[in-house]
């Protein structure tokens, strides 16, 4: 009885992620016997889970709403990084009138990239309406599609803050510093403490806490039950009065969103505004670590977010030390097991959809 | 010296899970005869043709009793390929062609005729060039043999259907081994006239010393090509007959004939009652159940059955109604013109609906058992939500409440409202799926196939519910049914839906041979 | 069937063709506002050309096969760059040397192939989007190897290709003084005219007499008629290509030091007459069919996984060749990045070229080919005319080939939803007709 629950569990569980879990366990263990700074290891992994969190989140709806995970994301992210943009032009154009604090700007981010994300989410979600099932791979040329115009629209935008183009020639550099205007770790430094020697970085976690409760909620709610049973069965949604195209628009809008409130996120822990390439990749993170937490390209929860950001990230963080002791080029080693478990387990998930009939 | 059979059938037995679907069937075709093959759907005739092409779901679920024999020679049948080469050909009802390719390349499929080449012979044979003029001349040859007079390099995506039927036809006989040929209601999709040249090219199939082995319902193609005929009902074979001694009424009532298990109810009459829903030439577009043209009307307190043979159209009415499907026409209820193609809209005017597809379309089937009673009325009702202005949020305590009282009210057997309804048993299932019915007050409930794929003891559990809500409740319910026995059990009145149209109006309690008549597409005696 | 009127066949081809006349309009107004040289476009165009075309060809199979764009292709050019560091590190050079590589490379691309292969099995319907993160995962267990192991766990002693550390591969591998031109330019130093290096004119008029009376031949031995106004067309085209080619000839111009490398060609070349031939055998009409429908397919006895993989192996191995004839072309190669857009680049050109996720040619891979490179090499000079910065038009060209496989795709979803509306409404009305 006990071996056979054991066994169903190990199934459900899978072993792209057993494996994954043992690496972590292996790290860990590693770690310890390295006698590496566990303090400063387990502060490192606070700020990653906090500073990916939010983004990782924004892969619920998508799954949930059945347009898969949202590998379009980017979307999303470069609303949000628009919105810091204009934030800091704002600040800088209102210089002297007004004085604003770190906190108010980065809100005022967040609010300047509301418009534009649930534009571009209705837009993408109207698009995505009209390709079911292909969304994965569209979703990926959408987002390649718009960070490479959008490379075009950061040479173009009438931004006249000094901090943020280049000295010469045309358009916005490809790092904007955050600290100058204090936006820099706002979230990280808020109500932070240390427990012996880890720092807690209390508002960031604070805020994915918030995201993810209001997202919890959200899910209970009539509109977030509808998107779920769109997601889960179309044709019993129809059947029960749902509006399915209207849902996954939903799912695909609050993805946007999630994804420009997390990139503002991420950029104020990381202390820069990255455009250009800089949004071209991160959806992948993303996707891997909500996989990761045990979600598919069909079910999530908001557990699975959080096994996924805590699994992946602490990997991350306590590959490259522990390879240091390995090999003489760790940081390549860190980013190369990145490189492999990231879309290892994607790949994983892939195999698992049933298409192969 | 005994009479040479292509096919022989011996006391072939199968049971699925438990539940036996095959009993002793014998069955003989001799070359050059056509042998009709009729009975009703889930009789039994698939899961005999399944034996015969050796299909994986016959051997996946423990095999097969009792023995074939080709030729008099006895043969254990394990794969399709097996059977082809053992010169047994099928001729699909959904076409199995390349829609791309022209008539030629369809019907030399995989069976290409090849000449080596150069690189062949390091190759391998499979690098061997298509001897495209070869191919064409057997693709002619075999279209001249069916009459059909279209150029075998036409591409197939621009025939009409009656064609395509063909070209799979041409495809089996260009087969030079083909020794038994079955048609699977190869004139479902067919025009009139289609139908027509279809006959007449089997016939001059079977004249080549060819066995036929024709599947239908419709009777009077049995009575005008077929040579004898064997009626099978619930698995098992009712009788073999001559074509000569035969007429088409005592096939439906050997096809039909049951004991009909009337429930203890008697005969009501609601004439006086209010038309609560009146259709009017209705159509639906329903892949496989199309509705062309349906109008009847349902009083008050009824209980309305339809039914008719798989594929006929009975299943698109209740699915148009409700908006799952294209539909045209005009629908009232109590006068009220309801507007179509809106699932929600049909909610609103007091409908609900109890899917046939209870897995795909009934169920979310990872969901806990109260939110599948519940999540119609949330979305369409706003019941069991708080609400805080543009906000909402599930009343979890409400809907217990009522989970619990579906639960007791329906004796659904479960470990509790919370329980994922996959794990449920089929009867538990369907009673969920009419939990959630009930959660929006219908006046009128459209239940589809309530008892498929559910044990017999289960299956009248399921009636009784019906019988209750209609007697305490005064609901008024149209159930759709394959299930001839089951519509006679309990309804008022029932409609024989055939080729998309209504048929007939019976009685249940009318005679067998009535009820067979209008289901294979015949007139009624006495008129419908 | 009538013939449809000239205007709907008009408006039918544009709706078919949209990516493409998008893009032949688009090359055209770069090319006419970037200014540039004609010669220095035409020298860059040859070579793109050569050396892409061949890797844009290796796409055709998969998508006949019913797999879409074959993204993984990627994963060839990873086996084409591994064998040739390896080839390089030994020392052979030249025609020779490129050779080993192509010998080398075709057992380890078929295995690739095949568990690629195996891979899209799994995940069918997938396939594209599963290619893809293939790529993104062997490129971590590619810098694995070269990165971490190349030099360390496994020996090789060579400073000009291992780093100062001693582990690890260098970032960039120089092949000019092996590899380079080894197909280009067999047995010869740069410039250094010979037989296999005709010029440009001399190979257009060539190719304009040659190519004509051969097309006119293969009718005749065909027997298939050829229109009045296609034969004047064809005609028109030739002498308009000849008289171009003896008055660039006469007129002696930089043109004519723009060589073609023939031996590159007569590859490309083979190719093309391999997969037109592979259409036609026995193997090729299997993937043809599982292409239109595994399920028809499989009833018909067709093993459909098999056909699958052996469409990957050969589209693996294609690929793989067609990294190498691309490497020795430029001379030298970023160890870590120069595949990385191989997918990329090969999948936006070929549709470019017209070619859809279930419809592609060598017609589509040529053109597609020209068109797509067209573009690239003017729209930085363009980029700087207008805006006085370069950098505008190769964000832009880069914009250009995502967004070009974005659109491809989803219109081709698009339709493909559309038309399972339209199966629908067809039986509706047969339904109807039997009244």
């Amino acid at each position: 009885m006990l071996r056979k629950a054991l066994a169903n569990f190990l199934r459900d569980f899978g072993p792209a992620r057993l494996i994954i879990f043992a690496f972590f366990l292996f790290l860990c263990i590693a770690a310890v016997l390295l006698r590496l700074d566990l303090a400063e290891l387990l502060t490192s992994s606070l700020v990653r889970i906090g500073m990916w969190g939010v983004l990782i989140l924004s892969m619920l709806p998508a799954i949930v709403a059945g347009i898969g995970p949202n590998f379009g994301v980017s979307l999303g992210i470069l609303c949000g990084l628009l919105g810091g943009l204009i934030s800091l032009e704002a600040a800088y154009r209102l210089e002297g009138t007004f004085t604003f604090s770190g906190g108010d700007l980065f809100f005022a981010a967040v609010l300047f990239s509301l418009p534009f994300a649930v534009l571009a989410g209705m837009g993408y979600g109207w698009l995505l309406n009209r390709v079911k099932g292909s969304e994965m791979m569209i979703a990926t040329y959408v987002g390649f599609s718009m960070v490479s115009i959008m490379k075009l629209a950061w040479l173009f935008l009438p931004f006249t803050n000094p901090e943020m183009a280049w000295p010469i020639g045309r358009g916005v550099r490809v790092q904007v510093s955050l600290a100058n205007r204090g936006i820099a770790h706002i979230l990280n430094n808020f109500l932070s403490f240390k427990i012996g020697e880890v720092v807690i970085p209390t508002g960031l976690l604070l805020f994915f806490a918030i995201c993810s409760f209001l997202m919890w909620l959200f899910m209970r709610s009539k509109t977030g039950i509808a998107m779920r049973a769109a997601g889960d069965n179309p044709r019993f949604a129809t059947a029960a009065g749902i509006n399915v195209n209207r849902s996954r628009i939903i799912g695909t809008t609050l993805s946007t969103v999630l994804g420009a409130v997390g990139i503002l996120v991420y950029a104020q822990s990381y202390g820069f505004i990255q455009l250009y390439e800089g949004p071209m990749f991160m959806p992948f993170v993303a996707v891997a670590a909500i996989l990761i937490g045990g979600a598919s390209v069909k079910k999530a929860t908001i557990a699975h977010v959080i096994i996924g950001a805590v699994l992946f990230l602490g990997i991350q963080v306590v590959a490259v030390p522990v390879a240091n002791a390995f090999t003489s080029d760790w940081a390549s080693m860190g980013e190369i097991s990145r490189k492999i478990i990231q879309n290892g387990v994607i790949l994983y998930a892939l195999t698992q959809t049933g298409s192969g009939e | 010296m005994p009479e040479k059979y292509v096919l022989e059938m011996k006391d072939i037995s199968k049971e699925y899970y438990g539940t036996r679907v095959l009993k002793n069937i014998n069955l003989a075709v001799k070359a050059g005869e056509i042998h009709g093959l009729v009975g009703e759907n889930g009789a039994g005739k698939s899961t005999l043709m399944n034996i015969l092409f050796g299909m994986n779901v016959i051997h996946a679920t423990g095999g097969y009793e009792g023995s074939l024999f080709i030729e008099g020679e006895a043969v254990d049948i394990r794969t399709p390929q097996q059977a082809m080469e053992l010169g047994i050909g099928m001729v699909h009802q959904e076409f199995m062609l390349i829609p791309n390719f022209t008539l030629t390349e369809n019907i030399k499929l995989n069976r290409e005729i090849l000449k080596p080449n150069p690189v062949s012979k390091i190759f391998g044979k499979n690098m061997r060039s298509l001897n495209r003029k070869a191919m064409n001349a057997d693709a002619r040859k075999a279209l001249d043999m069916l009459n059909i007079s279209i150029e075998e390099y036409v591409k197939v995506s621009g025939l009409p259907v009656g064609y395509k039927q063909f070209a799979e036809i041409a495809r089996e006989i260009d087969k030079d081994d083909l020794k038994l040929l079955v048609f699977d209601e190869p004139t479902a999709v067919l025009t009139e006239t289609e139908a027509n040249l279809l006959l007449e090219a089997i016939k001059s199939i079977a004249d080549r010393g060819i066995a036929v082995l024709f599947i239908t319902h419709r009777l009077h193609e049995v009575m005008e090509i077929c040579d004898r005929i064997t009626v099978i009902r619930d698995g098992v074979l009712i009788k073999t007959k001559n074509r000569q001694e035969t007429n088409v009424y005592e096939l439906a009532e050997l096809m039909v004939g049951r004991k009909v298990e009337k429930m203890s109810r008697k005969k009501r009459s609601h004439a006086e009652r209010e038309i609560i829903l009146k259709v009017k030439d209705l159509f639906v577009d329903m892949p496989g159940e199309t509705v062309n043209g349906v109008s009847f009307e349902v009083r008050k307190g009824e209980i309305f059955g339809i039914g008719g043979l798989a594929g006929q159209g009975k299943i698109g009415i209740a699915n148009g109604i409700m908006g799952l499907y294209p539909a045209r026409g005009e629908v009232l209820i109590r006068g009220e013109k309801l507007p179509l193609n809106d699932p929600q809209k049909s909610i609103a005017h007091k409908l609900a609906y109890v899917s046939e597809d209870r897995r795909g379309v009934g169920l979310l089937l990872d969901e806990s058992l109260e939110m599948n009673i519940v999540i119609t009325a949330i979305q369409n009702q706003n019941k069991f939500l708080h609400r805080f202005g543009p906000f909402s949020l599930l009343n979890k305590k409400a809907v217990r409440k009522y989970a619990r009282q579906m639960i007791k009210d329906l004796d659904i057997r479960c470990t509790g409202p919370a329980q994922i309804v996959r794990r449920l048993s089929g009867g538990n299932q369907q009673k969920v799926c009419i939990a959630r019915a009930l959660s929006l007050n219908p006046e009128i409930l459209f239940v589809s196939e309530p008892t498929r794929g559910i044990d017999v003891g289960a299956k009248s559990l399921v009636l009784e519910t019906l019988l209750k809500l209609n007697e305490e409740l005064d609901m008024t319910i149209i159930m759709t049914s394959s299930e001839l026995a089951e519509l006679r059990s309990i309804c008022d009145r029932i409609a024989i839906i055939t080729g998309g149209r209504l048929a007939g109006i019976l009685q249940p309690d009318d005679s067998d041979v009535d009820f067979g008549l209008l289901m294979s597409g015949q007139k009624s005696r006495k008129g419908a | 069937m009538e013939k449809p009127i000239f205007s709907q066949r008009l408006k039918a081809f544009t709706a078919n063709n949209v990516v493409t006349i998008m893009f032949v309009v688009l090359s055209l107004l770069g090319y006419l506002v970037s200014g540039m040289n004609p010669f220095l476009f035409l020298l860059d165009i040859v070579n793109r050309v050569s050396r892409n075309a061949f890797l844009v060809l290796s796409l055709i199979i998969p998508v006949t096969a019913g797999m879409g764009l074959n993204f993984s292709i990627v994963l060839g050019a990873m086996a084409a760059q591994a064998v040739m560091i390896f080839v390089t590190h030994w020392g052979v050079t030249g025609l020779p040397g490129i050779l080993l590589c192509m010998v080398l490379v075709t057992p380890l691309s078929a295995i690739l192939g095949y568990l690629t292969g195996r891979l899209f099995n799994k995940t069918k319907g997938q396939e594209m989007i599963a290619g893809l993160i293939l790529g993104f995962f062997a490129q971590g267990v590619y810098e694995l190897f070269f990165l971490q192991l190349v030099g360390g766990v496994i020996p090789m002693n060579n400073p000009a290709l291992v780093m100062s550390s001693g582990v690890g591969i260098r970032t960039t591998v120089d092949l000019s003084r092996g590899l380079k031109y080894g197909l280009d330019q067999p047995g010869a130093g740069w410039n250094m005219p010979n037989l296999l290096r005709p010029t440009l004119p001399w190979t257009a008029a060539a190719v304009a007499v040659l190519g004509l009376a051969g097309y006119l031949i293969y009718c005749r031995k065909k027997g298939a008629r050829l229109s009045k106004s296609k034969l004047a067309l064809l005609i028109t085209g030739s002498v308009i290509l000849l008289s171009w080619s003896i008055y660039q000839i006469q007129s002696g111009s930089m043109i004519n030091s723009i060589r073609i490398p023939l031996l590159t060609w007569f590859v490309i070349l083979g190719l093309c007459l391999f997969i037109s031939f592979f259409f036609q055998t026995k193997l090729g009409q299997d993937m043809r069919t599982v292409g239109q429908d595994r399920e028809v397919a499989a009833v018909a006895g067709i093993q459909v996984d098999k056909i699958r993989i052996i469409a990957i192996i050969m589209s693996m191995i294609m690929a793989s060749w067609g990294h190498i004839i691309f490497l020795q072309n430029i001379g030298t190669f970023s160890t870590y990045g120069s595949h990385e857009q191989v997918g990329l680049y090969s999948v936006a050109a070929i549709l470019v070229g017209g070619a859809t996720v279930d419809r592609a040619g060598i017609g589509h891979a040529l053109l597609g080919v020209l068109l797509f490179h067209t573009l690239f090499i003017v729209s930085p000079a363009a980029g700087r005319r207008l805006f006085g910065d370069a950098q505008v038009g190769e964000y832009f060209r880069v914009f250009v080939a995502y967004g070009v496989i974005g659109v491809t795709l989803a219109l081709h979803a698009w339709k493909r939803l559309l038309q399972a509306k339209n199966k629908r409404e067809t039986r509706e009305t047969a339904g109807e007709a039997e009244e």
